[in-house]
């Protein structure tokens, strides 16, 4: 299949005060398997909404449209389906569960998608061996897994353990939601190499970011420009470069 | 007896066992349930939890004896269902006696046990003529454990289970419990209420626990309460705190239809310390309350209260917590926090702060939260691929396990979380078991 995702037309409303307030207003976006591609776009412009429609947030309603996902309708899947699927968002701001030990969060996650799959669950031995080789890989130290989910975690430590699931869980469509947001140089190095890790023919990522750099790291099949709840410009790599360079004004005037 | 019209519920489910008693700490108490009766709403102490349950039944006393096959059996299954209780020493009571043939033979050097009905004493913590149900306990008691640890031993921990079996009819028993820990002595008791078969019969467990933790001394007392809805559980527990002493104590109620575990702790000494920490998981109809009264009546004393509840179909939870800090005690530091999961439209807290302060130079705060589960947090698991009910149940675990985990004995503390996880699967079903 030449398309893992295709979104057609997306629309989608969130409830404001009792009134719909529509965010999305017609996506259309095809991401082929093993690509990496970018979204930019100004703050406002639904980057997030989209990301959590896809993963099946029910605050937001979408009015019409379709997305698909390996040929299935995503859009009717429950969040638990579309991860089992191989789905995975990882948040802007990943959520803290306290009295929830990371390590059992993980096992739980990985061995939920692993039944739903149909593949075996892991033991305890052999979950521990795959945690220890990701969390090295990712520089963290193994006291985080003996933590509560992000609980106390500083924001690179946060980004970090989104990488660490997303590496555990094996998705074949990622979406890095500003993931690169508050890291530091060496922290934005090792989150890059934790996406680069997972590239294959089987893995496509959609990273949402506001900064080059981790484009640089990345090196994205296609970028697109999303304003106002629309893709309204869609090119290579050289177009993160110029909004880089020119920020996204010009964009906007063309599209008006 | 001399009965003059009762302001309170009738006495007939207890009135002939009431009559003719004649050690006079029992008549005196009598004397006081018969002139007050047991506590209606009315009564500002018991405003959120009714005694209806003991309306209309006659409660006799428990049979001599018990079934000694079916007991050990249930024996070896809370040991075997409670990893690391099998090897501490333990004191087994059946129907509120005291079960030789149950507990172990010898404790560790430095602890003395007898019976109370061997070697009866109602000690002076208790006030029969202000709490009827301890008045209740006082004319009734007829076993219990007592327990002393002499000075600075560190006596390590001591299992105390309490089983309910062969309940033909409507029973009632008032055990009366007594606890001493040294100077700079330390124990842990580990108590264990259940119900060992189930019956048509009702039963109530009044149980009276006073423990007097001497200076520099610690109690942990933990106490997980796992009655069959059969039963109305209602405890009271009375601590002395001296000087540089702690008393750790936490209560998990997860069972009987209605449930209260009433603590009233002074704190006697300078910097002495208290933790009245608890957890409640309640559902169908089932009432559990935790009230607690804690007297700062010396400087430079901490206490610290932390209650949390999940309730489900018609549960209701009680929290009373009242903090009295006497003008002596400057410096106090107290703290009380009861929060609430309700996890259906028909169930309810109800929780009473009260604070009374007459220091001028203390730190006292309290809250109170209510709430259903984050959406956030269940958006986040489930988009890992955990189910819907499952990512429910971790989250409703996670919110209890954070109160225990304010339990520093690590056996306890351990048995605490085997206790809630076994409830929590009986309840909503199996959680995936890991590492």
């Amino acid at each position: 299949m030449s398309e893992l995702l295709k979104i057609s037309g997306l629309h989608a409303t969130i409830d404001a005060d009792g009134t719909p307030k529509e965010i999305l207003r017609g996506i259309d976006l095809v991401i082929p398997p093993g690509e990496v591609h970018a979204i930019m776009g100004p703050n406002g412009c639904g980057k997030s909404t989209l990301s959590y429609v896809l993963a099946g947030r029910d605050d937001y309603e979408v009015t019409s449209g379709s997305a698909l996902f390996s040929g299935k309708d995503l859009l009717t899947m429950e969040p638990e389906e579309r991860a089992a699927a191989g789905l995975f968002l990882a948040f802007q701001s990943p959520v803290e569960l306290p009295g929830v030990n990371n390590a059992n969060f993980l096992r739980t996650a990985v061995n939920a998608v692993r039944r739903a799959r149909g593949e075996p669950e892991l033991d305890a031995v052999g979950f521990l061996k795959a945690v220890r080789a990701a969390t090295k890989n990712l520089s963290m130290a193994d006291d985080m897994l003996k933590r509560n989910v992000n609980v106390g975690f500083s924001g690179g430590e946060k980004k970090r353990n989104e990488v660490l699931q997303m590496t555990m869980l094996q998705p074949t469509l990622a979406i890095l939601d500003e993931t690169d947001s508050g890291l530091d140089v060496d922290a934005l190095r090792i989150v890059a190499e934790g996406v680069q890790n997972l590239r294959s023919p089987n893995f496509s990522a959609l990273v949402i970011t506001h900064h080059q750099k981790l484009l640089d790291y990345l090196g994205p099949d296609r970028v697109h420009v999303m304003a106002k709840g629309r893709i309204i410009r869609s090119g290579g790599p050289e177009l993160a470069k110029q909004i880089n360079e020119e920020g996204y004004a010009a964009f906007l005037k063309e599209a008006a | 007896m001399n009965v003059i019209t009762p302001i309170g519920r009738s006495l007939t489910p207890f009135a002939a066992r009431l009559s003719g008693l004649k050690d006079a700490d029992r008549k005196a108490a009598a004397g006081e349930l018969a002139r007050v009766g047991l506590p209606t709403p009315h009564v500002e102490a018991w405003h959120y939890t009714n005694l209806r349950a003991l309306s209309g039944r006659v409660f006799s006393a428990p049979a001599a004896g018990f079934d000694e096959a079916a007991a050990q059996k249930a024996l070896a299954g809370i040991l075997a269902d409670n990893g690391g209780l099998a090897g501490l020493p333990r004191l087994v009571l059946v129907n509120g006696a005291f079960a030789p043939s149950l507990s172990s033979a010898e404790f560790p050097a430095g602890i003395v046990f007898t019976s109370f009905a061997r070697s009866p004493d109602f000690g002076t913590q208790t006030a029969p003529d202000r709490d009827a149900l301890v008045a209740l306990n006082t004319a009734l008691a007829g076993d219990g454990i007592r327990l002393s640890v002499k000075p600075h031993v560190n006596a390590g921990r001591i299992v105390f289970i309490s089983l309910a079996m062969g309940l033909e009819e409507d029973i009632s028993f008032h055990p009366r419990h007594a606890v001493e820990v040294g100077e700079g002595a330390r124990l842990s008791l580990i108590e264990i209420a259940v119900t060992v078969e189930k019956h048509a019969g009702a039963y109530l467990h009044n149980p009276v626990l006073t423990s007097v933790i001497a200076e520099g001394a610690h109690l942990t007392h933990v106490k997980i309460q796992h009655e069959a809805d059969q039963a109305v559980h209602l405890a009271t527990v009375y601590a002395d705190v001296a000087s540089r002493a702690t008393y750790d104590s936490f209560t998990l109620g997860l069972g009987s239809v209605l449930a209260r575990h009433e603590v009233h702790v002074t704190l006697r000494g300078d910097h002495a310390g208290v933790h009245v920490n608890g957890a409640q998981l309640l559902g169908g109809e089932q009432v559990g309350d935790i009230t607690s009264v804690i007297t700062h009546g010396a400087p430079d004393c901490i206490s610290r209260q932390t209650v949390r509840n999940v309730l489900t179909d018609r549960a209701r939870a009680v929290f009373q917590g009242k903090v009295l800090v006497e003008r002596v005690a400057q410096k106090t530091d107290g703290y009380q926090m009861n929060q609430a999961l309700l996890l259906s439209p028909t169930s309810e807290i109800d929780a009473k702060p009260e604070l009374e302060i007459y220091a001028d130079d203390v730190k006292c705060s309290h809250g109170a939260t209510v709430g259903a589960l984050d959406e956030d947090q269940l958006f986040y698991l489930r988009s890992r691929g955990v189910p819907d009910a499952q990512a429910r149940q971790m989250l409703v675990e996670a919110f209890l396990v954070e109160t225990v985990d304010l339990v520093e004995d690590e056996t306890a503390h351990v048995i605490l979380l085997q206790a809630l996880e076994k409830a929590l699967t009986e309840r909503v079903g199996a959680p995936e078991k890991t590492a």
